[in-house]
């Protein structure tokens, strides 16, 4: 009974040799992450299409890269954090009281554009410090930290801003600054934003960053396996830390965005952020177990977050059915996740 | 011999204790390692092996007793302190980062920038380089078949992995190289490599601290064996002076060494490299 028939052992190799393409497969998602959900973003954009030809309109595919801009920035921020196994529940709420700053010291203190624009920016980078703070020093769970500051940053900025929005025109001299991210730009037909230069921008830099520096690789490291990496000489507090700190001066510039996409600031807008940053993140092929993922895959999970959404109101369905799909990409890319996982030669 | 009397230890350990809450890891445990030898350390599992080592590479910190770098006391707060005395290790546990790849886990905390303003500037790396240099370890191990550097390292094998550690260790040890279970996983070929590289090291003057439960191998290689039981050292011996039998005795507590008989001093007159 234990030994094997000739037959085992030829149902056995021809098995082996069926696994071959699916291997190659694995082996390709397992390298670069960011193969699956740009199939579904091409699927998506030629069904939304066929659905509604307005879809493929330039005006509407320049209206979705400016929809993306925003959460697009953000997921920058959650990237870093989400790439250290980490999760930062307060993105959110950071963009927004550093644009309420930017906002509130121009209109009420007569700031200059400039020196507003420092203050979001030490602001956003204070409030990236402080969770970097309760991670590191207190040992705190990033989800717990994070959504302890979610409350605070959101209550800091109602209180701030008395409840209030701040139009350009309140913001004086400073408006130009202020609401520069929101210029037009025409790309070859297509009508984008100095907003959507900044958000792609960043993910450019960031993607540089985190393949070419040092500093890049221990944040692989850090996400990996801590231990491992503080026994390989990497100061793991110092560099969870900085992804923070960093990530809170990439929110402070999606503030920046938010201002000029919006036309002014406001205590409540972006109240998604924070899980449809996550969800980018998620669907662009970063493991929420952390040491795996790029920019480059988090940059095509927003946009085809901003695809779905815009392309399901085109083909004149529900919001409900937006969220529903959203449902079902996270949860199909988690579970594509843990699978990738498994890869060994 | 006169030589021989006069020698210093390079890494000295004194009284150690160290407890993870009512387990007693190391209980006023001793070491010496002295310039150009290799130094054994034996014992059954649970004995102290890894934690004694641990707190000489800076891995652990002991709740008391003193340990010598070149007859200096010093307080390793972390790994990377130990390594900036040139003591490099090779963990049982291995501390690789399993998504990157094999040249980025080789230079992983000192990596290798480009020159000019690249480097200097914008921190670029310097992948080719490292991958180059990454090729020629691994060769040098006996681990040729691995051709691309970029692999990322949970797609190797454990004993893949092993030589990574190993390969790492072997590029940046200057002071002292300790090894714990380095050839656990490995195959004969790779063990027998591991081996040769442990004697090129040691031929260039360089000591090392090998963990190894093989005894064949630890009676090949060592000068001398660190018997570590029940936290502390029960003896050292050589291969000259006792067999095998002799050692496992003394692990189980079976055989008690007088102090006259052991090998407390130095028995290998050191290369000058
Ligand atoms: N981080 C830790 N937390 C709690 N107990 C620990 C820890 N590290 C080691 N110990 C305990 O200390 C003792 C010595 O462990 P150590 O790992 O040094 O043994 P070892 O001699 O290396 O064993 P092995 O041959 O199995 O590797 C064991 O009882 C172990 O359970
Ligand atoms: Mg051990």
């Amino acid at each position: 009974m234990s030994t094997p028939t000739t037959t085992d052992a030829e149902a056995l190799i021809e098995n082996l040799d069926r696994k071959g393409p699916m291997h190659h497969f694995h082996h390709a998602l397992h390298k670069y992450p960011w193969i699956s959900p740009g199939i579904v973003l091409l699927v998506a954009v030629i069904i939304f299409g066929l659905i509604n030809h307005r879809f493929w309109a330039i005006s509407n595919l320049s209206l979705i890269t400016q929809q993306v801009s925003i959460v697009g920035a953000i997921a920058v921020a959650q990237t870093l954090v989400i790439l250290t196994a980490g999760i930062d529940l307060s993105v959110g709420a950071v963009a927004v009281l550093a644009s309420m700053v930017m906002a509130k010291t121009a209109a009420e203190q007569g700031v200059p554009g400039p020196l507003a624009l420092l203050l979001g920016f030490a602001v956003g980078a204070a409030a990236g410090a402080l969770n970097g703070f309760l991670i590191t020093k207190l040992k705190l769970p990033p989800f717990i930290v994070t959504l302890g500051t979610l409350s605070i940053f959101m209550a800091l900025t109602l209180i701030y801003a008395t409840g209030r929005t701040i139009n350009a025109d309140k913001m004086g001299d400073a408006a130009s600054v202020l609401l520069w991210l929101g210029t037009p730009i025409q790309v070859g037909g297509f009508k984008i934003t100095y907003g959507v230069v900044a958000m792609i921008l960043m993910y450019v830099i960031f993607s540089w960053i985190l393949k070419n520096t040092a500093w890049g690789k221990h944040v692989y490291a850090v996400g990996d396996d801590p231990a491992a990496a503080s026994l390989a000489g990497i100061r793991v507090n110092r560099v969870l830390f900085s992804v923070y700190l960093v990530g809170g001066i990439v929110l402070a510039i999606a503030g920046w965005i938010a201002i000029g996409r919006v036309g002014s600031a406001s205590p409540t807008i972006l109240p998604d952020a924070n899980l449809e940053s996550i969800t980018a993140v998620v669907i662009g092929g970063t493991s929420l177990f952390g040491g795996r993922g790029t920019m480059f895959g988090t940059l095509i999970g927003a946009i085809l977050v901003g695809v779905v959404s815009n392309g399901l109101v085109l083909a004149g369905l529900d919001q409900a059915y937006k969220v529903l799909a959203i449902g079902i990409l996270v949860i199909v890319s988690v579970a594509l996740d843990q699978w990738i996982r498994k890869v060994r030669s | 011999m006169s030589d021989l009397s006069s020698i210093q230890p390079v890494v000295q350990a004194k009284g150690l204790i160290k407890t993870f809450g009512r387990v007693v890891g190391l209980n006023s445990a001793n070491l010496e390692l002295y310039p150009g030898e290799v130094l054994a350390v034996i014992g059954d599992n649970g004995a102290g092996k890894s934690t004694l080592i641990k707190c000489i590479s800076g891995a652990e910190t002991p709740d008391s007793g003193e340990i010598m770098i070149d007859n200096e006391v010093v307080s390793f707060k972390s790994s990377l302190d130990a390594r900036a005395y040139g003591i490099e290790t090779v963990y049982q546990t291995l501390a690789v980062a399993p998504a990157l790849d094999i040249a980025s886990n080789l230079y992983l905390g000192r990596e290798k920038r480009k020159s000019g303003i690249l480097g200097s500037v914008f921190r670029k790396l310097d992948h080719s380089g490292m991958r180059t240099t990454a090729k020629e370890q691994m060769t040098k191990l006996g681990i040729g078949t691995l051709q691309d550097m970029s692999q990322a390292v949970e797609t190797l094998s454990g004993g893949q992995r092993q030589a990574v550690s190993v390969a790492r260790a072997e590029a940046f040890g200057s002071k002292v190289v300790i090894l714990d279970e380095p050839t656990a996983a490995l195959g004969v070929r790779e063990s027998n490599q591991v081996l040769k590289m442990i004697e090129l090291m040691r031929d260039r003057g360089l000591p090392i601290i090998l963990i190894s439960h093989n005894m064949p191998q630890v009676f090949e290689v060592a000068d001398r064996i660190h018997v570590q039981r029940l936290g502390s050292r029960a003896a050292v011996v050589t291969p000259q002076t006792h067999t095998m039998n002799d050692a496992v005795a003394i692990m189980t507590g079976a055989l008690k060494v007088d102090e006259k008989d052991q090998a407390l001093r130095p028995v290998r007159v050191p290369a000058t490299a």
